[in-house]
């Protein structure tokens, strides 16, 4: 399917200017009705789009240095420039650092998922048999939603009592839903407060990679099924051994797939909500998500300034992956 | 494709091969091991859920442990479940979001595909950087300016339940944004399909006097028809299991989709872990019959997005 698409790349570039005539052509000879219908059919979705995705991420950043109830009128908006910002990251606040650091964790987590996916997928793509039934249970998971993981993992594994999780956590019995103990914390010089990690926040980490390693198991399957044969068996005459293979033949020639997975990977991360919204937000498991949430919902509503805020602080952590992948994308499929 | 196709055949061969020689290596032994052992935690999750949402939680798994034999078998969890968390009626809801969503999403992003994808004019790469991009986005940061916007949109409450004149917690509104944003990821993964249709089979048709419309309809979207199959199922898994629109767009109660209705559950009912466990069974069970029956689908529509065309 590739190939395809490559040869006609080809054919543009190594002859430009009948490509452009070509396509100069198609354009004009397009019927005004034809015209018409391609109009609409970029125009009604890109529509929709830009004003229920763009225009309010736009209308975020914007109100993030306002102050504003949003009971009130909307002429009631008062710029403050960087207050909100300044309260959020000062010493009046004691949710947005918490939270991140929730955040930072959930990414490297997760990060340690993708690669255990990944080598699953490696033990999977040997030709073993039953290799079908091994992956449908590993990517079950995945079809679930993060609040119903949530749930299964708390009937079952959480619970002082009876859960599972307590069979194999080392130390004594722990609930795992309310315990917001930590496991470690440090100090930060600006901060009153210590960061760690609450027991419950690792518990949730354990039934997220459940869900987590399957889908990136899938992804490397794919991508592992269009490595080519002949470059690993070129490997092995040439002595490597199997890690060795794997790490300079296998593992750079699945860069597409790795550019994939690292933007899920990390997108999942700082987006997560489900899971913990749904538990309840049990104590300690504050994340971005949940936070952004809570400041704008319900009692939250009167300070939209500050909840936009802590939106535009996610914000701008995703939009560094999002040029990236984007920008990595098109400038390759256009080339 | 292919290789997925060359599989069984090659599975077969190294059988034929393995008989006669009557020889197992000891590392496929090892990895066989490793996989059993992972594949039976995997289980162990949604096994005991399973088996012990059909037992009483404070007569029988408090008392005897998860994994005891059972003193008696019930169907009072779901029977429960269902009644205090409203299933039927959030199950209806959930359709009522999730069938037009899908519809029209697949529609829409089928014809922003074609038309940057067969066309060449000034924006159609920006228009397709746009929508990849915007797809990404934390939902968390636009729905306080999405509650603006729907607010103002007025909305006749013959056609919805609630009573405000405007489209706020109407399902509409949830069908609206899921429609905007998936439509993202959809035109993504069609364009990146589509580029690989032959142009000459788009020229040939409008050499026969087809216009742009029959020309998508008759011959392109035919010949997209994997991708979309694929991308139904995805898509259908998300919009179901779809948790945050529901609980911040619907807050009302009535309108609530199938996912909120665990967390409330999960407010009346917090220590009976079984009845908890029957009701993410009961959500669950969509999902999981599709993924079974499409397991080929859900898998190419994921890779899909992954793999470039």
């Amino acid at each position: 399917m590739t190939v395809t698409s490559q040869v006609d790349d080809t054919t543009s570039a190594v002859e430009p200017p009948k490509g452009r005539r070509q396509r100069k052509r198609r354009y004009t000879t397009l019927s005004r009705g034809d015209r018409f219908w391609l109009s609409v059919m970029v125009g009604v979705p890109a529509f929709l789009h830009i004003l229920l995705v763009w225009i309010p991420v736009l209308a975020t950043t914007a109100l993030s240095f306002t102050k504003w109830d949003n009971l009130a009128p909307l002429t009631d908006i008062r710029a403050v420039g960087f207050q909100n910002y300044w309260f959020i990251f000062t010493v009046f606040d004691t949710n947005l650092f918490p939270a991140l650091f929730n955040n930072f964790i959930l990414v490297f987590w997760l990060f340690i998922c993708s690669a255990i996916g990944m080598f699953f997928a490696y033990l999977l793509d040997k030709n073993i048999r039953g290799s079908r039934v091994y992956q449908s249970i590993y990517y079950f998971p995945v079809v679930l939603s993060l609040a119903v993981v949530g749930f299964i993992w708390k009937s079952t594994m959480f619970s002082r009592d009876r859960g599972l999780l307590n069979a194999i956590w080392p130390g004594g019995k722990v609930d795992f839903v309310g315990d917001g103990t930590k496991i470690f914390s440090f100090d930060l010089p600006f901060l009153d407060f210590p960061l760690g990690l609450s027991k419950n926040f690792a518990a949730l980490l354990i039934a997220m990679a459940w869900r987590h390693i399957g889908y990136i198991m899938v992804m490397y399957l794919a991508g592992l099924k269009g490595v080519d044969m002949a470059l690993r068996e070129a490997a092995a005459i040439d002595g490597c051994n199997e890690w060795q293979s794997f790490r300079n033949v296998v593992f750079p020639a699945l860069k597409p797939v790795n550019v994939v997975v690292a933007v899920i990977t990390v997108i999942e991360a700082l987006r997560a909500y489900d899971i913990i919204a749904a538990l309840n937000e049990p104590r300690g498991t504050e994340v971005m998500g949940t936070l952004v949430t809570k400041s704008l919902l319900g009692e939250g509503g009167g300070r939209v300034g500050i909840g936009s805020a802590y939106g535009v602080v996610l914000l701008l952590l995703c939009v560094v992956f999002i040029i990236w992948y984007v920008t990595n994308h098109y400038r390759e499929t256009e080339q | 494709m292919s290789a997925v196709t060359a599989d069984p055949a090659t599975e077969q061969a190294l059988e034929l091969n393995d008989v006669p020689r009557q020889r197992i290596k000891p590392g496929r032994i090892i990895l066989h091991t490793f996989l059993i052992t992972m594949a039976i935690g995997w289980l162990i999750p949604i096994g005991t859920a399973i088996y012990n949402s059909f037992r009483f939680y404070e007569s029988d798994t408090q008392v005897n442990g998860p994994f005891s034999a059972p003193d008696s078998l019930t169907l009072q969890n779901y029977r429960d479940a269902w009644r205090v968390g409203e299933m039927g009626k959030t199950f209806g809801n959930t359709a009522f979001i999730v069938i037009p969503a899908l519809f029209i999403t697949l529609l829409l992003s089928a014809g922003v595909a074609y038309a940057c994808t067969r066309f060449s004019w000034k924006f159609n790469i920006a228009f397709l950087v746009l929508f990849t991009a915007g797809n990404l986005m934390p939902q968390q940061v636009l729905f306080q300016p999405l509650f603006q916007i729907y607010k103002r949109v007025p909305w006749p409450d013959i056609l919805s339940d609630t009573n405000t004149g405007n489209l706020l917690g109407t399902k509409i509104a949830v069908i609206l944004i899921h429609i905007a944003f998936q439509v993202g990821f959809c035109t993504f993964v069609l364009a990146n399909y589509m580029k690989t249709i032959p142009k000459e089979l788009g020229e040939a048709a409008s050499v026969d006097g087809a216009g742009v419309l029959r020309q998508f309809f008759q011959v392109i979207l035919p010949l997209t028809r994997p991708a979309l199959a694929a991308l139904a199922t995805l898509e259908f898994t998300w919009l179901y299991n779809d948790f945050f629109w529901g609980a911040v767009l619907l807050n009302q109660g009535d309108e609530r989709p199938i996912t909120s209705s665990i967390a409330v559950l999960n407010g009346q009912y917090a220590t009976d872990f079984n009845l908890i466990a029957a009701a993410s069974i009961m959500i669950a069970l969509p999902t999981l019959i599709v993924y079974l029956i499409l397991q080929k689908q859900f898998i190419s529509g994921l890779t899909l997005g992954a793999n470039k065309g």
